[in-house]
């Protein structure tokens, strides 16, 4: 924000006009707007459902309860087994991060070798990449099916974790290659007559200086990978399940009353891991995103 | 140290021929300037010496031995580039000792060796800190010291001082030239700057179109270019090109210059004439170099290759030490340099003498020397 303050310069845009004022009023309605819902999920988390059924859906808690999220976290109820979201969660954790990992480092080579390693065919390659990018979801779920089924990962975590790199890698190359073409190629050849090799340039060159295009694409990969639902639900069965899908059972499960207020904590839950990391690295995928279009 | 041949070279991007048929050879311990327009094919050149490209047809020798199959790491070359190439997440003593530390060097003589480049070219204070914490000089000698810690038998030098200010870059030229004094390097240097080629080489060459046009010593290329471009492209202020008729008369060849206004301007050559007899009757390029001018107090050179003649002065320019004259002689705009104190005025008649043993022709269709 300051960065931008600074670039409208001097003491004109310190100046409260009525612009400006108009501005901030927007700024705020929206900010409004987005917060709301957030406010609402919180204050019911915390709220009984006596609370709940008695109170306004704007009222702070008359007494404040931990019991929902304790409940979510272990005790509640997805299908018939009551075991909360402890499992999933660590589903969901087993499954990003070796695929954000995997992901990632091969879109850092994907991107190294198309930009610095130029062969015959790699606009051809690259295309296809980007047009892997395209492709909706929908359209790979037999195929992949078919495909997991073969190699016996059906069902399984590990056939998640290949699902989401494979279907990762066309983004993360994309990410890659844009950020590399704008190291210059004088780099990889000082380095070649120095006698470093391929991964020797890879290893103690490029990826050091690609700092910012790692941290935009594991964020990018992780909010994927840890929200999406299609693949779960269609790939994995059980207790291998990820935690959007429990999520999903936990509120459709309906028994007798409905639960909102446990219903809102298992939604935070499992949202949490995804705005904690836009909260830490946010900073550095604005740069990132940004890095290369401006030299410096 | 090492002597360096190429033989003829071809490179082709697909269809096309950006070398074509290059043919030269220095030996150890000389200095070669690439020289030519953007485009020419110089930089090219200096990656297949280098092996960062591959040549079409040809061969590259290195001390007599054809490197076309080595890999740019064993060919024993460093190269300093036009952008300097840091790593820009080392520091200045990790940039300078990668290639060491990647050929696993033992750490002593790795020491040794960073403190003999950091001292040679003082910047022992600098080790410590990252690229973009350097000055553009500094990380010009950042680069060099990177090229010279290994102590290869070629360096090679891709434009390193385009990117510099002039100041900077006059100096600069100066200490490399010291370095190539001291060291006893063979040198290959690219450059399109004409005043850096004749400045620091042993031997130039001048390129264009993928073509050596001439490749000589920095005198002969200056004295006696092989054609126009190389008159033109090198000397600043370029060789003036005047069209001529070279004529017979009474057993002596002449070169005329019809003159704006239908007036014939006769200049007796002083030149040894066998090859030029040849010519006589035809039309030619006459080329002068500012200098071969003067006015008419400070005539310089032999007294019998002397000619006088007036012109207009379309307009000066003031160097210093000198003064620039810009006339028009055949319809042709014509730098002349004189000496400082020249009586000579914009907009007015000026007495000139020009030096005739300084001059060189050309064929009027090719642009060959004749």
């Amino acid at each position: 924000m300051t960065d931008v303050r600074f670039s409208l310069g001097g003491a004109r845009a310190t100046r409260m006009t009525l612009g400006r004022w108009l501005l901030f009023i927007i700024l705020g309605l929206f900010v409004f707007y987005f917060l709301t819902p957030l406010y609402v999920m919180i204050i019911t988390s915390l709220k009984t459902l006596d609370d709940i059924r008695l109170g306004g859906l704007m009222n702070p808690p008359s007494q404040i309860t931990f019991e929902p999220w304790i409940k979510a976290w272990n005790g509640a109820c997805v299908g018939i087994q009551c075991e909360g979201l402890r499992g999933y969660f660590w589903n969901s954790v087993k499954i990003a991060v070796p695929a954000v990992f995997i992901s990632t480092l091969l879109g850092a080579i994907n991107g190294y070798v198309l930009t610095k390693w130029r062969f015959c065919g790699a606009n051809v390659i690259f295309a296809l990449m980007l047009f892997g990018c395209f492709i909706p979801f929908q359209v790979v779920l037999m195929p992949m099916a078919r495909m997991l089924g073969l190699l016996g990962l059906a069902g399984s975590i590990s056939g998640l974790v290949l699902v989401h790199v494979v279907y990762g890698i066309g983004f993360t190359t994309l990410f890659f290659r844009n950020y590399y073409v704008t190291i210059p190629d004088e780099l990889v050849k000082a380095a070649t007559i120095d006698g470093a090799g391929f991964f020797t340039i890879f290893w103690r060159i490029i990826l050091p200086l690609s700092i910012p295009i790692i941290v935009v694409t594991v964020i990018w990969q992780f909010t994927q990978i840890w929200n999406d639902f299609l693949f779960g639900v269609s790939f994995s069965a059980g207790g291998g399940q990820p935690i959007t899908v429990a999520l999903n059972n936990i509120v459709n499960s309906s028994t007798g009353v409905k639960e909102y207020n446990l219903d809102m904590a298992s939604a935070i839950i499992a949202g949490l891991p995804t705005l904690l990391v836009y909260v830490f690295a946010g900073r550095y995928f604005i740069r990132g995103l940004t890095a290369g279009s401006v030299k410096g | 140290m090492a002597s360096l041949e190429i033989r003829n070279l071809v490179k082709r991007f697909g269809e096309t021929e950006v070398l074509k048929d290059i043919n030269f050879a220095i030996d150890d311990g000389e200095f070669l300037v690439l020289v030519g327009p953007s485009g020419c094919g110089k930089s090219t050149l200096l990656n297949i010496i280098a092996g960062l490209e591959t040549e079409t047809r040809g061969e590259v020798l290195i001390d007599e031995q054809s490197v076309n199959d080595v890999h740019p790491k064993d060919r024993d070359i460093a190269m300093v580039f036009q952008s300097y190439a840091l790593y820009p997440n080392m520091t200045v003593r990790n940039n300078i000792t990668f290639g060491m530390r990647v050929r696993k060097t033992p750490k002593e003589q790795v020491e040794q060796a960073l403190s003999r480049v950091a001292e040679l070219l003082q910047i022992s204070p600098l080790l410590d800190r990252k690229p973009s914490q350097l000055s553009g000089g500094q990380r010009q000698r950042v680069a060099m010291g990177r090229a010279l810690v290994r102590d290869p038998k070629i360096f090679l030098f891709d434009e390193p001082l385009s990117n510099l200010d002039a100041k900077l870059r006059v100096e600069m030229r100066t200490e490399i030239k010291k370095l190539h004094q001291r060291l006893g390097t063979t040198i290959v240097y690219v450059t399109h700057d004409q005043i850096e080629a004749i400045t620091l080489a042993t031997r130039i060459a001048v390129m264009k179109d993928g073509i050596v046009q001439q490749f000589d010593t920095p005198q002969v290329i200056y004295d006696q270019p092989a054609n126009s471009f190389v008159a033109s492209f090198m000397g600043s202020p370029a060789m003036n090109l005047i069209p001529a008729r070279l004529l017979d008369s009474e057993g002596h060849l002449c070169a005329e210059i019809t003159l704006e206004g239908g007036e014939v301007l006769s200049l007796k050559l002083h030149l040894p004439e066998e090859q030029l007899r040849a010519h006589a009757g035809s039309l030619v390029v006459l080329g002068l170099r500012p200098e071969a001018f003067g006015d008419q107090d400070h005539a310089i050179g032999d007294r019998q290759a002397i000619r006088q003649f007036t012109s207009r002065v379309d307009m000066t320019e003031p160097t210093g030490p000198d003064m620039l004259a810009m006339i028009n002689i055949g319809g042709v705009e014509v730098t002349t340099r004189l000496h400082a104190t020249a009586d000579i005025r914009p907009d007015s008649v000026g007495a000139f003498s020009v030096d005739m043993s300084k001059a060189v022709f050309f064929d009027a269709e090719n642009g060959n020397r004749i």
